[in-house]
């Protein structure tokens, strides 16, 4: 039979083109891990433009004293929508939707342990923001301007009663979290799954990333954390609607109840958004200075520590409320202690650059950002620990700036890290180095505009949720500074997403394993096929990658 | 972005007083020992702040990676870990958290736990959705938004007891030159005391969201001298002025829904929602310290609160410019 | 194309791990947990704060009966599952059936007390803090009762249409679980409710 030379074929080779309407249904209904992780974190940023702008708005107001940019209406609703979107909406899934994609492809598994779940735990969640965000267009309650509640992401009890809170507003702010916490809940229930009962073989608890641990760790601290918060607002449900008295002052309910409450969740929901944030530096700070991590088994001591400390500071946050002497003492060492294992974090991240080959890619910048803007945010964290010196803070724009470096400084920059680190990886680019260092440097020139000189008027007794400020206080100056910083962050933060879109179509081809990491997902293509594994791998070390590059000196002689 | 022109016209000047309110500039007991342990603190912490950070930065130059380097392309030696070093990381940090944990508690022990002088003055304090209420309990006073307390000579201490509790949302009395701020709740009870060093204005503000107007309920605290303090008292437990001038005001007054709100001592006025108006025009400011009091202002406040303060609960009164005119005059007499 | 990391797996070293869905029950457990502590927390707090209205020792009968009942069905439930696990189709129905009735009586139970505290106490969730406490408590219970009660008899019906099979033998383990763990709430309840508060 003749055969014909092969013949090389110049037309590039294309799948045919689907319909738009599959590629939707495809992923409206997907169950896998990696697309639900994409979609939580594309929601997330869409989230985290709407309420940075709402925060953009009211840095305008408050630009200048005796403002009318916005009137207080509008503003108090602001700061609730900003506070309640960012931590509900912006935080929570962002970091769901880094561990949903990374954790199965860390551990060597074809999924998360249920996979209907995570996809109802994605939707009902995504349903929670849009509720939240139709309260703008519902009917006016007494104070007009759509129904968007302005309570305080807090809503502190009894401002959220019928009385004072009329029309729907606090109830778009219950219900959309509602909703949000049992997605939480259930990711979390994944995760901690996942990690127990999917490791591919070989990979003992102790050989485990420690992304996974710390996962882990912060899914165990949702199932303690996010149900108070969901028995504090079933409460509240009740009593606005039912007549109930759990929060009624008038008839012997305790408006402090609602404060213990919804601090036993909120002081560990901030422990929640930032021990995802230490995963990603446990990932990264090795790989970027080319050496293992320091103190492996200290570090997951230190993460559990954390965890369970964590659960037992919630009162911190209500030094000022006329707790007895030995209450806000007990809060004060609880709290102190925390700073224990946290330090010892910091200083393990230390050992591993000590006599490392630092690389300075976008990604390590951000995440030595993240390293001294922590420090700064853990220290003054101490300062507010000292319950006299809270009594002054408290309240006041510096614990505001307190907060914000550490959820923007620390977190939102280790974010930052995590894409530039994982998006070749999901996308099979690289994206942009020349643009990631100037979303870098204008960030960070706008992050410390706005935060580091927001620490001085709280020192100068400016409190917090004011929609404006009196002339004469001298507060002006530092209040421009802050809000010129602002639109720093907004430049650089429009920067990264336009990156994020060229560098998908234009982006350089990533490979597998552009980084020359050592954890089994970069053992994948990029972006992995849908199976993960063609073939679950068997580790016998934390870094079953360094073993194989390393033949002669693997992980496994050391561990 | 910044062409919406500030607020003019009406809120032109505030009454002389030191407009500072800078926890750094203490000026009593409470604030003065919060001061002192801020200081403690920000040295230890900045203290770390500068080992751990020039370690950081340290590393970061010592050990970034050069392409031109001889083992450029050879990875550093791996070091897993230290016991030592980890121990003595951990160690460390807990002896200066009991240090740090033992000089707090000092204080707090120190300031919540103080004894009260016999000579203490008693107010009781009343946080309303958006002014505050101050009442004298041993001397039958009752005024509103600006406190009027004896000077605390620190030889011969007089300091004034502030006895608190809400009656609506939460709010936190403020006034960070004289003490840390403590929370005023319903259905409960705080107390804390005060004791200006010397003679002034103190100035704060509410700092508890309580409300759309939580930013302008402001505080004036006066400390007087001692005679300063004798006339104002003696002053305050007389009844309303009765200036037969004004009784067409009064009788406005009188008529309309003021009452219901308002007290005026030694009249039918004897509503509590609203600030006691006995001694309004001793005063220096309205609208709990956000508005100067002239005739003009109180004018234009009566007549429409929300353009002062929108979302106060003070509806408008709809008054004509007639009964305005005269309830306005009325006012002014009740020095 | 990059392969994943294979090395041979040694030979004797069975890799097991725990249960995917015993360690998703215990989870959602501990989470459902958490809300109890806290609807249990304000009904201590509140304890003799109510400012008028009945009070627990006025108006509460202890109901021995059905929680007995509740109890027992935690036995049925597990002889459900090891009639499962053994294979025997017809027992596992009996002791479903057995465990969904119990669980009936139970809640017909805490209906017919709801009506008469409502009916003849005149306590209302509305009344005080007591009855605002009581109600909110006992009916979140009530409602995991009546969500396990549904999957209860899911269970049944399937034993009975023969589509439960030794093979979800596991599964039925984690329904089981839920069950206990609701029984286990209520001794909890019953005790700070009915003993401690009265």
């Amino acid at each position: 039979m003749a055969t014909q030379a092969p013949v090389s074929v110049t037309v590039a080779q294309t799948a045919p083109r689907r319909l738009v309407l599959d590629v939707l249904h495809d992923w409206v209904t997907t169950v896998d891990h990696k697309k639900i992780g994409l979609m939580y974190i594309g929601y997330a940023l869409i989230f985290l433009v709407i309420a940075g702008f709402e925060a953009l708005l009211m840095r305008i107001q408050l630009a200048i004293p005796n403002n009318h940019f916005v009137s207080p209406q509008i503003f108090n609703q602001l700061f609730t929508m900003h506070g309640t979107t960012m931590v509900f909406f912006v935080g929570m899934p962002i970091l769901f939707g880094f561990g949903n994609y990374l954790i199965p492809l860390m551990i060597g598994a074809r999924d998360m342990a249920f996979p209907r779940l995570n996809a109802f735990s994605f939707w009902i969640s995504a349903f929670g923001g849009l509720l939240l965000y139709f309260s703008y267009f519902g009917a006016s309650g007494l104070y007009g301007a759509g129904s968007a509640p302005d309570v305080g992401w807090w809503a502190y009890a009894p401002l959220t009663a019928r009385v004072f809170s009329p029309g729907h507003s606090s109830d778009y702010w219950t219900l959309s979290i509602l909703l949000g916490g049992v997605g939480t809940i259930g990711t979390s229930l994944n995760i901690v799954a996942t990690a127990i009962s999917m490791r591919c073989p070989g990979m003992t608890l102790n050989r485990m990333p420690l992304l996974v641990w710390l996962y882990t760790v912060m899914s165990c601290l949702v199932f303690v954390t996010i149900s108070p918060l969901t028995a504090a607002q079933i409460m509240l449900m009740l009593d606005r609607y039912l007549g109930s008295h759990f929060f009624d002052t008038q008839a012997g309910g305790s408006a402090v109840l609602w404060m213990h409450f919804f601090w036993i969740f909120g002081h560990p929901e901030v422990y929640v958004l930032v021990l995802p944030a230490f995963a990603f530096a446990n990932e990264i700070i090795p790989v970027f200075s080319r050496k293992a991590i320091f103190g492996y088994p200290a570090m997951v001591a230190a993460s559990v520590g954390i965890g369970f400390i964590s659960l037992s500071v919630w009162a911190h946050h209500m030094f000022t409320i006329g707790m007895t002497a030995g209450a806000n003492t007990f809060f004060v060492l609880a709290t102190m202690a925390i700073s224990v294992p946290t330090g010892i974090k910091i200083f393990n991240w230390l050992a591993t650059l000590w006599g490392g080959k630092i690389h300075f890619t976008a990604s390590m910048m951000f995440a030595i950002g993240f390293l001294f803007q922590f420090l700064i945010a853990g220290l003054t964290g101490i300062m507010l620990s000292v319950a006299p010196f809270d009594w002054q803070l408290s309240g006041s724009y510096f614990v505001v700036a307190h907060f914000h470096y550490v959820l923007v400084g620390a977190i939102l920059f280790m974010i930052f890290s995590a894409f530039y680190y994982w998006y070749p990886k999901m996308s099979g680019r690289m994206l942009s180095e020349k643009m990631g260092k100037w979303h870098f440097w204008l960030f960070l020139i706008g992050f410390h505009l706005t935060f580091d000189f927001m620490h001085i008027p709280g020192l100068e007794g400016m409190p917090r949720r004011i929609y404006t400020y009196e002339a004469d206080r001298g507060w002006m100056m530092w209040n421009m500074i802050v809000s010129s910083g602002a639109i720093f962050q907004a430049i650089a933060t429009l920067l990264f997403v336009y990156n994020m879109i060229w560098s998908y179509f234009k982006g350089p081809e990533a490979g597998p394993d552009p980084w020359d990491a050592w954890t089994l997902e970069w053992s994948t293509t990029s972006p992995p096929p849908v199976y993960n594994f063609a073939v679950t791998p068997t580790v016998e070390s934390r870094r079953p990658l360094w073993d194989l590059k390393h033949p002669d000196d693997p992980d496994s002689h050391y561990e | 972005m910044l062409a919406y022109p500030i607020w003019s016209g009406l809120a032109v000047q505030v009454p002389s007083g030191t407009g500072s309110t800078s926890i750094f500039d203490p000026a009593g007991t409470p604030a003065h020992s919060i001061f002192s342990l801020s200081l403690l603190v920000l040295s230890i912490t900045g203290a770390i702040f500068l080992v751990v950070g020039g370690l950081l930065t340290y590393v970061l130059l010592r050990y970034r990676h050069r392409a031109s380097d001889a083992n450029a392309m050879q990875e550093p030696p791996q070091i897993y870990g230290s016991n030592q070093i980890e121990l003595s990381w951990t160690v460390i940090p807990i002896l200066i958290v009991v240090m740090l944990f033992l000089a707090t508690a000092r204080i707090i022990l120190a300031t919540q736990n103080a004894p009260k002088p016999a000579s203490a003055l008693d107010v009781t304090v009343i946080g309303h959705q958006f002014w505050w209420e101050f009442r004298y309990p041993r001397l039958g006073i009752v005024t509103a938004n600006e406190l009027h307390i004896p000077v605390s000579d620190p030889k011969n201490p007089t300091p004034t007891y502030l006895t608190m509790s809400s009656a609506d949302t939460n709010h936190s009395f403020w006034i960070p030159r004289l003490a840390g701020k403590m929370d005023v709740i319903p259905n409960r009870v705080n107390t804390m005391w005060i004791d200006p060093e010397s003679p002034g204005l103190y100035l704060g503000q509410c700092a508890q969201y309580c409300g759309t107007q939580h930013a302008l309920m402001l505080l004036r605290v006066y400390a007087d001298t001692p005679a300063q303090f004798a006339a104002w008292i003696a002053h305050q437990q007389q009844s309303a002025a009765n200036d037969p001038g004004v009784a067409e005001g009064r009788s406005v007054f009188q008529h309309t829904a003021c009452i219901s709100c308002h007290t005026v001592a030694g009249t039918v006025a004897s509503g509590r929602f609203g600030p006691d108006l006995t001694h309004l025009a001793s005063r220096d400011t309205i609208a709990s310290g956000s508005v100067p009091l002239t005739p003009a202002n109180l004018r234009a406040f009566v007549d429409n609160p929300a353009q002062f303060k929108p979302g106060c609960l003070m509806p408008a009164m709809h008054l004509n410019d007639h009964d305005l005119d005269a309830v306005t005059a009325y006012l002014m007499t009740l020095k | 194309m990059s392969e994943a990391a294979v090395i041979p797996q040694s030979q004797n070293a069975a890799w097991v791990l725990p249960s995917r869905g015993i360690v998703g029950m215990a989870c959602l457990i501990v989470a459902e947990a958490a809300i109890f502590i806290i609807f249990i927390v304000a009904y201590l707090y509140y304890l003799g704060k109510s400012v008028t209205g009945p009070t627990p020792h006025d108006v509460l009968e202890i109901p021995i009966f059905t929680s007995i009942c509740l109890f027992s069905s935690s036995a049925t439930v597990h002889a459900a599952v090891s009639a499962l696990h053994q294979g025997k189709r017809a027992t596992t129905s009996l002791w479903l059936a057995a465990t969904v009735l119990l669980g009936g009586i139970f809640l017909a139970g805490t209906a017919h007390e709801w009506y008469q505290l409502i009916v003849h106490d005149h306590l209302t969730i509305q009344t005080n803090l007591f009855g605002t406490t009581f109600y909110s408590l006992v009916g979140l219970h009530a409602t995991h009762v009546v969500v396990g009660l549904i999957m209860l008899s899911l269970a049944l019906v399937f034993s009975l249409t023969g589509s439960l099979t030794p093979r979800h033998t596991g599964k039925l383990e984690v329904l089981s679980l839920y069950w206990h763990f609701v029984d286990a709430v209520w001794v909890v309840v019953f005790t700070v409710v009915y003993i401690l508060g009265r």
